[in-house]
């Protein structure tokens, strides 16, 4: 330990003694210092003697850490994916806590705040939708979309990123959102045709913003925050909530074993108190409040998931079925669009161009082709019951001994990844000939 | 008055392992197991864990699956790639340096190595500012002539990159190797009737061989093992992005990711030792030492000119992503433009108020490390090229796994390994303390280093080293006196290489450090650059950390042209 740090440890006990809390709390978070800092600061002001240490870290890692570091864990895990949460919890390693804090409502949209088991608690909510680049759609002549099927258009060809759900919860939701809200097939149909117009899927949440912001690519899928925080910086971007979007929770949980439990619980409610609430609002934050009277406070425009009904409410989110078949939908989405990124839109293009001759000189023959080309292209491997199938879903989960599964995860990728191949090839060649037809 | 002496079997001096040689060949191989090997094992078994005990099932799910393979073969075409387009840059450069006169000469090292100084992230936002499919070339391009250079996509835009990030190591080693020739073998060629071209094929070439071939093999294996390059530019079809996304994907312990990541470091050591195996049964050492380098030559006016314009054309190509990150860190928005819209310092104020104690741990961390990393790699080259000790080459085998290990992996090592010690005489965990950030990085950079000493030995005769113990100097004394002073452009291209490229490390960096106090320059970027508002002070933070880099490779350089100055002059 450093002088600085014996010398802090030797002089707060005193004050924090005074309210039962212990003279430091750790936190490991993947939230930027625009947001940790505020946090901190205010909270040692209402708690003076007691500090706040932050460790920043991308949710990978932090999970990582908090799973390796359980003789001396941190107290606090302070993040937005849900998934990462789940995946503490059902390695025990959070608390469960109830916080005190009254006026908070149970749900926002159709998403509960918190854990209903009670390991982690909901602070801010967060949409997606779809982010753009003013100044790259004027110079590409490109109008602002404004809904997911906006994204499907050939405009938008090569103008558009995501990051991998794998790779990124909140992803993970948007995808799951429109699977749910659409029915499974149509919505893999859907994501399918978005693919055909992406320009690459990116491996970190904050890739997709960061493009979109310096004009690597127009029009990104991401979360609400990243897009008016980019606004309130300055940068020419925008964003939209499309009709059909989930209104999720970011969370913080008590670790498992935490050695300053008092502390922790106490920034718990600071999150969650009246003052905890209003620091959502500063511009460089820009999140949703949990406790609808704050709202009262933010400026005319800030969306109110719990006024406007249309924000998150349009799908009734099935967390059940998002779970059973999570890890499915990452892989089943990486093998047939972010690994095989390039023959998908080499698909699509030729379908593009084959779809512009076919309206100046309208051919049956080609139509028909067409068709069956779209069909090959937006054609899911693997039906909606198979996804569900615990025999199946399984063997993309963490192996369990007791839970033995028939076919391994790789045989399954394989399949898919040999169907997106050969039918990406058929729809091209499908779609060549159509043109050739129209000609 | 000199030759190259082509002696099969190496002289009999110090063939036979000494004790001192055997604690030091322990000491080496205690440090690999205990902050290399442990750590690496207690995470990569998950690669052979079935449901029932130990299972080679995965390696067959590997070979089974398309992508692997076509991700396989994509590694080795981009790596190949990236060594030919790094020679193109790297050699002419090197040759140039080392044989003509030029002002500035410590400026052109200097300038090499800022390629490797590549700050995580801001760096990646800097490249596509510049080459991105709208970065500020191809906006230009398309302005003037109505076109796009794809630079940064599919597999050429990763060679493309590789190539201008990693050529510094040929550079380094080359130079090293080309300072190391005797003008005297030169000068015996010529009397020859040798020059110009057979001069350089001959001699100088031959001579440099094990530099080049050391950089060449560096390139080759971190090319193919690069992670953040394919990341950054969306290309996945290649090992190491394949296995860095399942190893951290969130909360599953997917053997694949593991099994790749065997695959890569089986495929590194064959390609490292295949490297040994085209310099084997030739002897590249030279016995005179006092010609320190290649005769120097005036360029003639015209040639000199020549000469600036191919080096300023190469520098302004590869340092262009630092101009690139100079300009995000003094602009204010920069989005779809050529230039950022204003300019301001505000970002600069923002990390001397902040974050200036970041930079001085960088510096102690990455100059420690650099230190252990030259220490170990001219222990193991030595025990490698100059003893019988059982087993020595096993130690350099295994300390250039972590050249293909991916910081993740050593990252949870270390936690899985040390956090359950403590420090002595304190509450807090080993793996946290900062001290071993210091072990992390040198492990992790140690094949650099090992590399570039054992190739400096390499030119050197071990009669120089047979002469002095005849004399009645001892082993120490023969290894102060003669080895490493002898070896020192060798040591010291390792040794910036190992600092400059840990200064930017990021991986183990973020799961290793627990206290803002303690971090480095890396982990202050990527914290900054979690939020639009911290492009600029991290840009800002990165462009300090570059200068820092530069200022200490420089000043080393300088070092080592007035050590070779000295040499020279004695020599003549």
């Amino acid at each position: 330990m450093r002088p600085a740090v014996i010398a802090i440890c030797a002089v707060l006990p005193m004050a924090a003694l005074a309210q039962g809390l212990e003279p430091r709390v750790t936190i490991v978070t993947s939230f930027p210092k625009d947001l940790t800092q505020p946090y901190a600061q205010a909270f040692e002001k209402a708690h003076p003697g007691t500090k706040v240490e932050v460790q920043n870290r991308n949710t990978a890692a932090a999970v990582a850490f908090i799973r390796e570091t359980q003789s001396s864990p941190p107290d606090l895990f302070w993040a937005s994916a849900p998934d990462a949460f789940e995946v503490l919890k059902k390695n025990r390693l959070l608390t469960a806590y109830k916080p005190k804090s009254e006026g908070i409502p149970a749900q926002v949209g159709s998403y509960p705040i918190h854990d209903p088991a009670g390991f982690y608690m909901g602070f801010a909510a967060s949409g997606y939708g779809i982010m753009f680049n003013t100044r790259y759609l004027a110079a590409n002549k490109l109008a602002a979309p404004k809904q997911w099927d906006d994204l499907k258009k050939p405009a938008y060809f090569g103008h558009v990123g995501i990051s991998a759900p794998s790779r990124s919860g909140t992803t993970h939701l948007t995808v799951e959102t429109i699977l749910q809200g659409e029915g499974w097939a149509k919505g893999w149909a859907t994501l399918l045709e978005i693919g055909g117009n992406l320009a690459a899927v990116s491996d970190r949440s904050f890739g997709v913003p960061d493009a979109v912001n310096s004009g690597q690519y127009g029009v990104g899928i991401v979360i609400d925050f990243f897009a008016l925080s980019a606004k309130a910086s300055g940068f020419p971007v925008d964003f939209v909530y499309p009709e059909l979007t989930t209104i999720v929770p970011a969370n913080i949980g008590i670790v498992a074993n935490a050695k300053n439990p008092n502390a922790a619980a106490a920034f718990v409610e600071f999150l969650l108190s009246e003052v905890g609430q209003e620091i959502l609002l500063d511009p460089k934050i820009r999140r949703l409040p949990v406790r609808p009277t704050t709202y009262a406070k933010a400026p005319a425009d800030y969306p109110n998931p719990f006024k406007d009904r249309s924000l998150g409410a349009r799908v009734k989110f099935d967390a059940d079925l998002s779970e059973a078949r999570y890890e499915l939908v990452n892989s089943l989405y990486d093998r047939i669009v972010t690994f095989r990124l390039k023959e998908l839109t080499e698909a699509w293009k030729a379908i593009h161009a084959a779809e512009t001759r076919l309206a100046a000189k309208p051919n049956a023959e080609a139509r028909a082709l067409l068709t069956e080309a779209r069909a090959k292209v937006t054609a899911v491997p693997i039906g909606e019951t198979e996804a569900r199938d615990p025999a199946i879903a399984g063997a993309f989960q963490e192996k369990r001994k007791d839970k033995p599964v028939p076919v391994r995860q790789a045989e399954y990728e394989e399949r898919w990844d040999a169907h997106a191949k050969r039918a990406y090839a058929e729809a091209k060649t499908l779609a060549d000939k159509a043109a050739q037809a129209a000609r | 008055m000199t030759a190259a002496v082509a002696s099969g079997a190496a002289g009999t001096l110090g063939r036979r392992a000494s004790p001192g040689q055997i604690a030091v060949g322990l000491a080496v191989a205690l440090f690999l197991a205990l902050f290399l090997v442990l750590p690496v094992a207690r995470v990569m078994v998950a690669a052979i864990e079935g449901p029932d005990g130990y299972t080679l099932d995965h390696f067959g799910d590997f070979a089974r699956t398309a992508l692997f393979r076509e991700a396989f073969a994509n590694s080795i075409y981009v790596a190949f790639m990236a060594v030919v387009l790094a020679t193109l840059i790297a050699v002419p450069l090197a040759y140039l340096l080392a044989r003509f006169r030029f002002r500035g000469a410590a400026l052109i090292q200097t300038l090499g190595v800022i390629p490797l100084v590549m700050p995580p992230f801001v760096g990646a936002v800097a490249m596509q500012l510049v080459f991105g499919r709208n970065g500020s070339v191809n906006l230009l391009l398309n302005e003037w002539f109505g076109f796009r250079i794809p630079f940064m996509e599919g597999l050429n835009g990763v060679i493309f990159v590789e190539g201008l990030h990693y050529f510094p190591f040929i550079l380094l080693n080359l130079s090293a190797a080309l300072s190391n020739i005797d003008a005297s073998m030169e000068e015996a060629a010529q009397n020859l009737g040798a020059s110009g071209w057979t001069l350089a094929r001959r001699i100088v070439l031959p001579l440099a061989l094990p530099g080049y071939v050391a950089g060449a093999a560096l390139v080759f294996v971190k090319v193919f093992d690069d992670l953040g390059t394919p990341l950054l530019l969306n290309a996945t079809n290649l090992l190491a992005p394949q296995a860095y996304l399942r190893i951290t994907s969130i909360g599953l312990d997917d053997p694949l990711g593991y099994v790749i990541a065997t695959v890569m470091v089986a495929f590194s050591l064959a390609a490292v030792a295949a490297s040994a195996l085209v310099l084997r049964g030739r002897d590249f050492s030279t016995v005179q030492r006092g010609g320190g380098g290649l005769g120097q030559r005036e360029l003639t006016a015209g040639r000199r000119i020549a000469a600036w314009v191919f080096i300023s054309l190469v520098l302004l190509l590869v340092l262009s992503p630092h101009i690139g990150l100079l300009l995000l860190s003094l602009g204010t928005v920069w989005s779809f433009s050529v230039l950022p819209d204003a300019f301001t310092l505000a970002h600069y104020g923002a990390v001397f108020g902040q974050s200036a104690h970041y930079l001085g741990n960088t510096v102690l961390y990455c100059a420690l490390a650099a230190a252990l990393d030259v220490v170990l790699g001219t222990a193991i080259a030595y025990l490698v090229l100059r003893t019988d000790l059982p087993g020595r080459r096993w130690l350099d085998a295994v300390a250039m796994i972590p050249i293909a290990v991916p910081g993740v992996v050593l990252g949870i090592g270390m936690l899985r390994t040390f956090h359950g010690i403590n420090l002595p005489g304190s509450d807090q965990p080993l793996a946290t303390f900062w001290g071993m950030l210091i072990v992390a990085y040198a492990v992790r950079r140690l094949p650099y280093a090992l590399r570039a000493c054992t190739a400096a030995l390499q030119q050197l005769h071990i009669s120089l080293e047979e002469a002095a113990e005849s004399l009645g100097a001892g082993k120490l004394a023969t290894l102060r006196r003669i080895v490493v002073p002898l070896m020192a452009g060798g040591i010291l291209a390792g040794f910036v290489t190992s600092f400059a490229t840990a200064a930017v490390e990021l991986s183990e960096t973020l799961l290793l450090v627990t206290r803002e106090a303690d971090a480095p320059a890396s982990y202050g970027i990527y914290v900054y650059m979690q939020s639009p508002a911290g492009r600029g002070p991290g840009a800002a933070l990165g462009v300090i950390a570059v200068v820092v880099v530069a200022v200490a490779t420089y000043f080393s350089h300088r070092l080592a042209e007035i050590d070779r100055a000295k040499r020279g002059k004695l020599g003549r």
